[in-house]
């Protein structure tokens, strides 16, 4: 979801100037000339940043100090495994269908994923949009359709329309299985982790189109780290980088917004006030992270009936945690993807171990996929 | 009997129904010598070069139409492509359909004249099929299944295993159209879009290119894993690294913008109208003028180049600012992503 004035202004942009080679050489060398043979690590928080840098093989071309960490960014990965057994507990209902973005469908749980339980002859659909998955519940009134809502402010608002929606048009067979949760607190997390020593945040670019900026500078004003938002082409992740290593040598951090065409100061207010009347803040359980105060969303008591968690009482089997995945500590920063012993051999996408080795915004299927030669 | 206007299981049943739906349906769009002899197995001739080629598939693609085609032009272009990498003449297809009890028969005899017209348009004859009907929800509307033969010049042989260092590796043309077309109409993931699908026969464009560059290695459309897999497939079969410059690659910024959208790699998602030919070095120009020079061929390029012998062979892509990365295989199937 983007503001009007982004979305107006993205029509009159030459996209190629985003994929420019020599500008991406001449912000390489620039990185290089910044950083010197300074140590710095730098964080993306967003499982599509993760994925792009691997796309564009863009660890390979750094200083040799400067490493870019994945962060807690892909929401299918930070997801606990009790989320997703229960998720897969709301699938073995008779009648169910189940209404999903495609990511979640491979994810194991404890024992099993809704992909195995769907060629197991369970109904589940991949939707793109959960408002298609409204439209699935009117055609099938006699079925329940519950929808699996996983994701950060990006997907949030989308959701929040869907249950107003609902509400409006009156879809008493259509719900929503809550695991949402927000960024700033995995941030806060992130920051305050002695074991991760994070010395600039590559802030994501969808997500701040809603929140905007604010919710980040406490980064500066607690922890004296900077931030960069920045969009996702080539040409705007170095630019991002480039401007986060002079923040960090500067010695004088601050958070800043180098993908303006997509991203406002402000964010989205409509956006946020949709969510603010659908969901509430909870406290959340994050894989690697583990629980965070206030962190994750609930389905206000107001619209009680479109929540999957509290009108069915299904069965969740006891959470098993992959033995010797260390996608926890992934998450967090604490090792990257190649230092985790399953890592290429017991865990690759054919046969993943963990969630992160799965989803396409996953850190290990990201390093997996674009291993550099 | 009254013209029906959906598939009943009669027409399954080897009785008058079915022999209505042969003749209106089949026949009257079909219509070759072979099938019309009315025997239970169509007899043609090939030239005497002793040694054909032949290949089979199955099309079960969902939805059944999508923007630019529909199951049944897939059906042909996709036998008659695999066929014709083999650099044979490809001649004849046998045609076998799965219909599901209810489906509409308007939306059969779509598919099914489509089928006719590009079977004329690539020169081959169906020569040979057959007609099952399955209860409902036994299948997804219709399945088709079509093999194919052709004869095999004297002299030609074709191989993903042929590749040498130092060969050079074409495209016939823009990459993911099909992948992209038929994702954009998918249930519950429907999006705006322009992108049409690329199914088109290739067999006069591989004659071209046979012609303009005979030391050809081989060719191989780059349906199902993308371009992906079909160089990580000649790279293993020849035991040879490859290496593409991702900028070389022609893509349209409708597809690349859909796959980023989604989440795909471009290089991994589905072509039914494109062909990958390796070449020798000295013979690249005249085959990517050949390509240039055939219909369907026209947005053609040199991708990449085949580099050293190796035991564990690996297909690289470089991108323009001189990083690499490894180009794997699509695992399991695409799905789209979250945000």
């Amino acid at each position: 979801m983007t503001t009007s004035n982004a979305t107006a202004a993205s029509r009159d942009i030459n996209f190629d100037a985003f994929r420019d080679p020599v500008l991406a050489r001449e912000l390489i060398a620039r990185i290089h000339e910044l950083a010197g043979d300074r140590q710095i690590n730098l964080m993306e928080v967003c499982g599509t940043h993760t994925m792009s840098i691997g796309r564009y093989g863009f660890r390979s071309v750094m200083p040799a100090g400067v490493k870019l960490l994945s962060g807690p960014g892909c929401p299918v990965c930070v997801t606990a495994n009790h989320d997703i057994d229960h998720a897969i507990a709301l699938a073995r209902m008779d009648d169910a269908i189940i209404t999903t973005f495609g990511d979640m469908m491979r994810v194991p749980g404890s024992s099993t994923s809704l992909a195995q339980m769907k060629a197991a002859g369970r109904d589940i659909r991949i939707v793109y949009s959960p408002l298609d998955a409204l439209d699935i519940a009117a055609a099938n009134p006699e079925r329940q359709v519950i929808f699996m809502g996983v994701g950060f402010e990006t997907t949030t608002p989308t959701i929040a329309a869907c249950i107003l929606e609902a509400e409006a048009r009156d879809l008493p067979n259509f719900s929503v299985y809550c695991a949402h949760k927000t960024t700033p607190a995995a941030l806060r997390a992130i920051a305050n982790d002695p074991e991760t020593r994070i010395d600039g945040f590559i802030l994501p670019g969808h997500v701040s189109t809603i929140t905007g900026l604010a919710p980040y500078t406490f980064l500066v004003d607690e922890f004296q780290t900077p931030g960069v938002v920045t969009g996702f082409e080539p040409v705007d992740i170095l630019e991002g980088v480039a401007e986060l290593v002079r923040l960090v040598v500067s010695g004088k951090p601050a958070i800043e917004n180098a993908y303006q065409r997509g991203v406002s100061t402000d964010g989205n207010a409509v956006a946020r006030a949709l969510v603010a009347q659908a969901f509430e803040p909870c406290d959340a359980e994050w894989r690697g992270l583990g629980t965070i105060p206030a962190s994750g969303l609930r389905i206000r008591d107001a619209f009680a009936r479109f929540d999957a968690s509290r009108r069915f009482s299904v069965q969740i089997e006891p959470t098993v945690e992959p033995r010797g995945c260390r996608c926890g500590d992934v998450l967090r920063g604490a090792i990257t993807p190649g230092n985790c012993p399953l890592f290429g051999r017991a865990c690759t996408p054919e046969h993943p171990v963990g969630p992160c080795m799965v989803s396409s915004e996953g850190s290990c299927a990201a390093y997996f996929r674009y291993r550099e030669a | 009997m009254a013209h029906s206007d959906t598939v009943l299981l009669g027409h399954g049943s080897g009785g008058q129904m079915m022999k209505r739906i042969i003749d209106d349906v089949f026949l009257e769009a079909f219509g070759s010598p072979e099938l019309l002899a009315g025997n239970d197995a169509g007899v043609g001739t090939l030239p005497a070069t002793g040694r054909i080629a032949m290949s089979t598939d199955s099309f079960v693609v969902t939805p059944q139409f999508f923007p630019g085609g529909n199951i049944g032009r897939l059906a042909i272009c996709g036998t008659v492509n695999d066929v014709a990498t083999s650099g044979a003449n490809v001649r004849y297809l046998s045609c076998g359909f799965i219909l599901e009890e209810g489906y509409p028969m308007d939306d059969l005899r779509r598919i099914v004249t489509t089928m006719a017209e590009t079977a004329r348009e690539a020169g081959v004859r169906i020569v040979t099929g057959d007609t099952k009907v399955v209860e409902r929800g036994g299948a997804d509307g219709v399945y088709i299944n079509t093999a194919g033969v052709g004869e095999v010049p004297e002299g030609v042989n074709l191989s993903g295993a042929n590749c040498q260092p130092g060969d050079v590796i074409l495209v016939s043309g823009t990459l993911g159209d099909h992948g992209i077309a038929v994702m954009s109409q998918r249930e519950g993931l429907a999006f705006g879009t322009t992108i049409e699908t690329d199914a088109a026969p290739l067999n006069h464009l591989i004659a071209a290119v046979m012609e303009a560059a005979p030391h050809v290695r081989c060719f191989r459309d780059p349906t199902r894993g993308g371009l992906a897999s079909t160089l990580n497939e000649f790279a293993s079969a020849s035991g040879v690294n490859m290496e593409i410059k991702e900028d070389a690659v022609p893509v349209r910024d409708e597809v690349r913008g859909a796959c980023d959208m989604l989440g795909y790699d471009v290089l991994q998602v589905a072509n039914e109208g494109k062909m990958v030919a390796v070449v020798p070095a000295d013979e690249a120009d005249a085959a990517l003028s050949a390509m240039h020079g055939s219909r369907y061929g026209e947005n053609a390029a040199i991708i990449g180049t085949v580099g050293s012998v190796s035991g564990d062979p690996v297909v690289r892509v470089r991108t323009p600012w001189g990083s690499t990365r490894i180009l794997d295989m699509l695992v399991g199937e695409q799905l789209p992503r979250i945000c």
